[in-house]
C-alpha cells in the first residue's frame, strides 16, 4: 500500500505538470485568438528529417548547458553565469583552433581543454568573490556575463577576420572540422560528433553525484550547509569547486556546433544557451535522466517553430511561452506533491504515535 | 479533503495567472498578428511568383529595417499578382534554425526568397546550391566563401553615403558645434554609419565635433534597447550635442525620447522615421537617413517575375537611389540645396566617402 502511494506519488508530480502545461497553453493560444487544435498539429507533427537532426543536435548542447546549471544548483548556487562563460570559452577556443598551431584531432582536443578552463576561471571568479568577499554569485555572474559579451565583442571587432558586415574568428582549417554522423541525405545535415560530450557530460554527471565522496558532499552542502559543515565539509571549497566545475562544463556548450558546423567564432555563434540550459535543469529537476528529456523537449518545441509559422498562423512566440509554462508547471507541480506527501507522511507518523499519546505526537513537531 | 480544496484553488490560480500574463504578452507580439491577419501574405492568392520572406530578429513591426522590407514585398505582390510566405527568426535561435527557414520556403514553392540581414549570408550560401532553381537574396548579405552562387544575389546599401548627407545635415542645423551619433551594436556594418555620418559633418563644418557612442560593444541587444538609446543620446545632450543621428534599430524610439526631453534635435535611420513617430516627437526629427530595402526588395522580386533574376553584388547607392534623406516636416527644406550638392559630388566621384570610422 505504501509503496504504491509512493509511485503514485512519484508519477503524479509530473502528470500534473504535463497536464496543467497543456491546459494553461492551450487556454493562451485560445486567448490569442488562434486554434489550439492547428498548434498542437503543428508541433506534434512528425519532424522533417533534417529538422530531426537539428533535434539532436540542439538536444545534445542543452544538455551540456543544463548540466552545468545542475552542478551549481546541486549546491544551491544559482549560476545565471553560463551565458557569459560559455561565450567566452566558445571564442577562446575557437581563436585557439582556428590559429591552428596544433592539428587535426590534437588541435580540437585542446581546444576543448581550453574551453573548459576558461569556462571554469570565468565562473570561478564569482565562485572567489563569494568565498572571500560574500558577493551572491546571482548579482556576480549577471555581471560578469556582461563584461564577457562585451570584451568578446571588443577582442572580435579588433582580432577577428572581417568579412563582408560580419566579423568572425578564423576558420578552422579543414583537419580541425569533424565529420559527422548522416542519418539521412547530405543536405539534412549531420548530427555532430561532439554530440557525444553530451553524453559524456551527464554520464560523469551522474557518477560525480551518486558514486564519489564529492558528490555526496556537494548534495550536503546544497541541502544544508551547516550539517555538511559539522560532518567535516569545507562549505566554501565546495562553493569554488562547484562553480569552477559548472562553468568548466559551461565551456563546452558550443563546442559540437563549433567543430561540426560554424568552423568559427562569429555570426553563426548561437547566444542564450545559457539561459536555455538554466530552465531545463530546473524542468529536469537536476537528475541526469530528466535534464536529458527536458532538453530533447526544447529542442523539439524550439525546432518546430519554423513548422509552426508556416503552417499556422500562431505567432512562433507560443512556442517560448509554452517552454515557459513547462518549466512553472514542473516546479508548481513538484512543490505541491512535496508538501502533500510530507502532510501524509506526518499523519502516517501522527498516526503511529497516536496509541502511544499525544504528547509525543506533540514533541515531535 | 481541505487540502485537495487548497491546492486545486492553487492551481487554478495560478492557472488563471499564467492565462494572464500569456495573453497579455502575447497582447504584445500579437499587435502584429492582428495587422497579420490583414497582412499581404495571408490574402495574396495570385498565380505570379512565390516570394519567401526571411526577416531578421525582431520581425515585422520594427519600423525600420523589417517592415521596410515588407513594404517592397507588399508592392511587388500587388504589381505582380504574386503570393507570399514570411517567417521571424527568433533571438538567439541556431543557425540550423535560419537554414530550415529558407529550406522550408524553397520545399514549400517559393522561387524568390529573400534573407532580410546580414545574418543570413551563411545559411544561403549553404542552402542556395540544392535548389538551383530558386532565386535568393540576401539584405546587406555577402558571399562567405570563394565559390560563387549562381542563383544568389548580395543585396548591398552604401549606407555611409546617405550618412554623409544627414552628417550635412547635422552640421549645418547644429548650432552648439556638437552633434553626436547612437550606434546600436559596434559591428562593421553600423561603422559605416558613423563614418559617413562624421565625414559629412565635417565636410560642411570642418570644426565641427562629432560624440560618438554605442550601445552594446557585439550583443545584437543593442538593436533592442530603447532604455539604452535614450541613456546614450542624453548623455551626448548633456555634453553639449545639439542634433544626435542613431543607428540603432529599435534602440533609436530612446533617442527620440532623449531629443524630447532635452529639447534637442534627432536624425532617423532606415525608414523616415518622422512618419512613424508620436506627435510630442515629430517637431524633433530633422530627418532621416533612408536605406531603400524596400527599393531593394521589390528590384528583386521584379526580376525574377522578369525572368532575369539579380544574382552577385547588388549595390544600392545615392547613384541607384538606394539610400537617401527624407524632408517630412520640413525641417531641412533651407538646406536641402545644400545636401543635395553634396549629394551630386557623391555621385560625381567627386567626393569618396569614406566606409571606416
Amino acid at each position: 500500500m505504501t509503496r504504491l502511494r509512493a509511485v503514485g506519488l512519484a508519477l503524479l508530480a509530473p502528470l500534473i505538470a504535463v497536464v496543467v502545461s497543456v491546459l494553461v497553453t492551450t487556454a493562451v493560444i485560445a486567448a490569442a485568438g488562434s486554434s489550439p487544435g492547428d498548434f498542437w498539429d503543428a508541433m506534434f507533427s512528425n519532424p522533417l528529417p533534417r529538422i530531426r537532426v537539428n533535434i539532436v543536435n540542439q538536444a545534445a548542447i542543452i544538455y551540456i548547458s543544463a548540466v552545468a546549471a545542475a552542478i551549481a544548483f546541486r549546491m544551491n548556487l544559482f549560476n545565471i553565469g553560463l551565458e557569459g562563460q560559455y561565450t567566452i570559452a566558445s571564442f577562446a577556443a575557437a581563436s585557439f583552433a582556428g590559429a591552428a598551431y596544433l592539428s587535426g584531432f590534437l588541435n580540437v582536443a585542446v581546444a576543448i581543454l581550453i574551453a573548459a578552463l576558461v569556462g571554469a576561471a570565468w565562473s570561478g571568479i564569482a565562485g572567489i568573490l563569494k568565498t572571500t568577499r560574500g558577493v551572491s554569485e546571482v548579482i556576480s555572474t549577471i555581471m560578469l556575463n556582461s563584461i564577457a559579451i562585451t570584451l568578446v565583442g571588443y577582442l572580435l571587432n579588433r582580432y577577428g577576420v572581417h568579412e563582408g558586415n560580419t566579423v568572425h574568428t578564423t576558420n578552422l582549417e579543414k583537419s580541425s572540422k569533424l565529420t559527422g554522423f548522416t542519418p539521412y541525405e547530405a543536405r539534412d545535415g549531420q548530427i555532430w560528433a561532439l554530440c557525444l560530450l553530451a553524453v559524456l557530460v551527464g554520464v560523469g554527471f551522474w557518477v560525480l553525484l551518486s558514486k564519489t565522496r564529492f558528490g555526496f558532499d556537494l548534495r550536503a552542502s546544497g541541502q544544508s550547509e551547516t550539517a555538511a559543515l559539522a560532518s567535516g565539509v569545507n562549505p566554501k571549497r565546495m562553493v569554488v569547486t562547484a562553480m569552477l566545475l559548472s562553468g568548466g562544463v559551461a565551456g563546452l556548450i558550443w563546442m559540437p556546433a563549433l567543430f561540426g558546423a560554424a568552423s568559427s567564432y562569429g555570426t553563426s555563434f548561437q547566444a542564450g544557451l545559457g539561459f536555455t540550459g538554466l530552465a531545463v535543469a530546473l524542468l529536469g529537476r537536476n537528475r541526469p535522466i530528466g535534464m536529458a528529456f527536458g532538453a530533447v523537449l526544447f529542442a523539439f518545441l524550439t525546432a518546430q517553430s519554423n513548422t509552426l509559422t508556416f503552417s499556422t498562423d500562431i505567432s512562433p512566440s507560443i512556442v517560448q511561452i509554452t517552454q515557459g509554462i513547462a518549466v512553472l508547471a514542473v516546479v508548481v507541480a513538484y512543490e505541491i506533491v512535496r508538501r502533500w506527501r510530507s502532510r501524509l507522511e506526518q499523519r502516517d507518523v501522527a498516526k503511529e504515535l497516536a496509541p502511544v499519546g499525544p504528547g509525543t505526537a506533540g514533541a515531535t513537531a | 479533503m481541505r487540502r485537495l480544496t487548497q491546492l486545486s484553488a492553487v492551481v487554478c490560480v495560478a492557472a488563471l495567472a499564467l492565462t494572464g500574463c500569456g495573453s497579455d504578452s502575447d497582447g504584445g507580439g500579437n499587435g502584429s498578428k492582428d495587422s497579420a491577419s490583414k497582412d499581404i501574405c495571408k490574402t495574396a492568392k495570385g498565380d505570379g511568383p512565390k516570394i519567401g520572406l526571411a526577416y531578421d530578429v525582431g520581425g515585422r513591426g520594427d519600423q525600420s529595417f523589417n517592415d521596410s522590407a515588407y513594404a517592397g514585398l507588399e508592392k511587388a505582390v500587388k504589381e505582380f499578382d504574386a503570393s507570399c510566405v514570411e517567417g521571424e527568426a527568433t533571438d538567439g535561435e541556431a543557425e540550423s534554425a535560419r537554414e530550415d527557414r529558407l529550406r522550408q520556403m524553397a520545399d514549400g514553392g517559393a522561387t524568390a526568397v529573400i534573407g532580410v540581414g546580414f545574418a543570413y549570408s551563411d545559411a544561403i550560401n549553404k542552402v542556395a546550391p540544392d535548389y538551383p532553381d530558386v532565386n535568393f537574396g540576401v539584405v546587406d548579405g555577402f558571399d562567405p566563401d570563394t565559390e560563387a552562387n549562381k542563383n544568389v544575389a548580395y543585396l548591398g546599401f552604401a549606407e555611409e553615403q546617405g550618412s554623409f548627407l544627414v552628417g550635412v545635415a547635422a552640421a549645418e542645423k547644429s548650432k552648439s558645434g556638437t552633434i553626436g551619433f547612437v550606434g546600436g551594436v559596434h559591428n562593421d556594418l553600423i561603422k559605416k554609419f558613423e563614418a559617413g555620418y562624421t565625414a559629412g559633418a565635417k565636410a560642411a563644418k570642418p570644426d565641427v565635433k562629432v560624440l560618438v557612442n554605442y550601445i552594446q560593444e557585439s550583443d545584437l541587444k543593442g538593436f533592442g534597447d530603447p532604455a539604452g538609446g535614450k541613456a546614450a543620446a542624453a548623455g551626448q545632450y548633456d555634453k553639449g550635442a545639439d542634433v544626435v543621428y542613431h543607428a540603432a534599430g529599435g534602440s533609436g524610439a530612446g533617442v527620440f525620447d532623449a531629443a524630447v526631453e532635452a529639447d534637442k534635435l534627432a536624425i532617423g535611420v532606415d525608414s523616415d522615421q518622422y512618419l512613424t513617430a508620436t506627435a510630442e516627437q515629430k517637431p524633433h526629427i530633422l530627418t532621416s537617413m533612408l536605406k531603400r530595402v524596400d527599393t531593394a526588395t521589390y528590384d528583386f522580386i521584379k526580376s525574377v517575375d522578369d525572368g532575369k533574376a539579380l544574382t552577385s553584388y547588388q549595390v544600392y547607392d545615392l547613384k541607384a537611389d538606394g539610400v537617401g534623406y527624407s524632408k517630412s516636416g520640413g525641417f531641412v527644406d533651407d538646406i536641402a540645396s545644400d545636401i543635395d550638392g553634396f549629394k551630386e559630388k557623391i555621385i560625381s566621384g567627386e567626393i569618396k566617402v569614406p566606409t571606416k570610422p
